[in-house]
C-alpha cells in the first residue's frame, strides 16, 4: 500500500539523541526510523558503498593525531560514517598505500562518505523536529 | 589498472545520488537534480583537466 502525503508528513515521536545516534551509526537509519523509506534505503546502500570503494582504492582511514591538524580533521570526517568506521578500525582495514596511484582518490571517497553521512544525520534531525 | 575517468564518474554518481535524494522528495525531481549534478561534476572535471593540460603546474 502506498503511503499518503499525510502519512509521510507525520513524524514519529522519537527522542532526538536516539535518532542522532542511530542516524550516525548506520547511514540511513534515521530516515528509515522516520518512515522516509526510499531515502533511508538509498543512503543505506550508497554511503557504505562509497566507503567500501574508498577502501578498495587503497585509501587510508586516518588516525586521530592532534599533532597533525589536517590528519585529525580527516579522521573526524572518516568517523562521520559511523559504525562502519569502527568496524574498519577493529578489522584493521584502511591502512592505506601511499604509493598507490589511487591512494588520494581512496582518501577522497572515505572522507566524503563520512561528511555526506553527517549531512544525512542533520537532514534526519531536521525532519524529526519538523523543519522539513 | 584503474581508469581515472571511471573513478571520477563513480564519485560524481555517488555524490549526485546522495545530494539529489537529500534535496528533493519526489523521484522524478530527484532524477532530474541527480542528472544535473552528475553532468556538472563530470563536465567540470573534464574542463579542469583540459585547463591543466594548457596551463601545466610548474611550467
Amino acid at each position: 500500500m502506498r503511503a499518503t502525503t499525510a502519512d509521510r508528513t507525520r513524524v514519529p515521536d522519537i527522542p532526538a539523541a536516539a535518532l542522532l545516534c542511530a542516524a550516525w551509526l548506520v547511514p540511513g537509519a534515521g530516515h528509515l526510523w522516520l518512515r522516509r523509506t526510499q531515502k533511508g534505503v538509498v543512503f543505506l546502500v550508497v554511503l557504505p558503498l562509497m566507503f567500501a570503494v574508498g577502501l578498495a582504492l587503497q585509501g587510508r582511514i586516518f588516525p586521530f593525531q592532534l599533532s597533525q591538524p589536517l590528519v585529525a580533521l580527516a579522521a573526524l570526517a572518516d568517523l562521520g560514517i559511523g559504525a562502519i568506521y569502527l568496524l574498519a578500525w577493529v578489522m584493521g582495514w584502511g591502512a592505506g598505500t601511499a604509493v598507490a596511484p589511487t591512494y588520494e582518490y581512496g582518501n577522497t571517497f572515505l572522507i566524503v562518505a563520512g561528511l555526506l553521512n553527517l549531512l544525512v544525520v542533520l537532514d534526519a534531525y531536521d525532519i524529526a523536529v519538523g523543519r522539513k | 589498472m584503474v581508469s581515472h575517468v571511471a573513478v571520477l564518474a563513480l564519485f560524481a554518481l555517488l555524490v549526485s545520488v546522495v545530494f539529489a535524494v537529500l534535496q528533493r522528495d519526489e523521484p522524478a525531481q530527484q532524477l532530474r537534480l541527480g542528472a544535473l549534478l552528475f553532468a556538472g561534476f563530470v563536465g567540470t572535471g573534464v574542463v579542469l583537466g583540459w585547463l591543466m593540460l594548457v596551463f601545466p603546474i610548474g611550467s
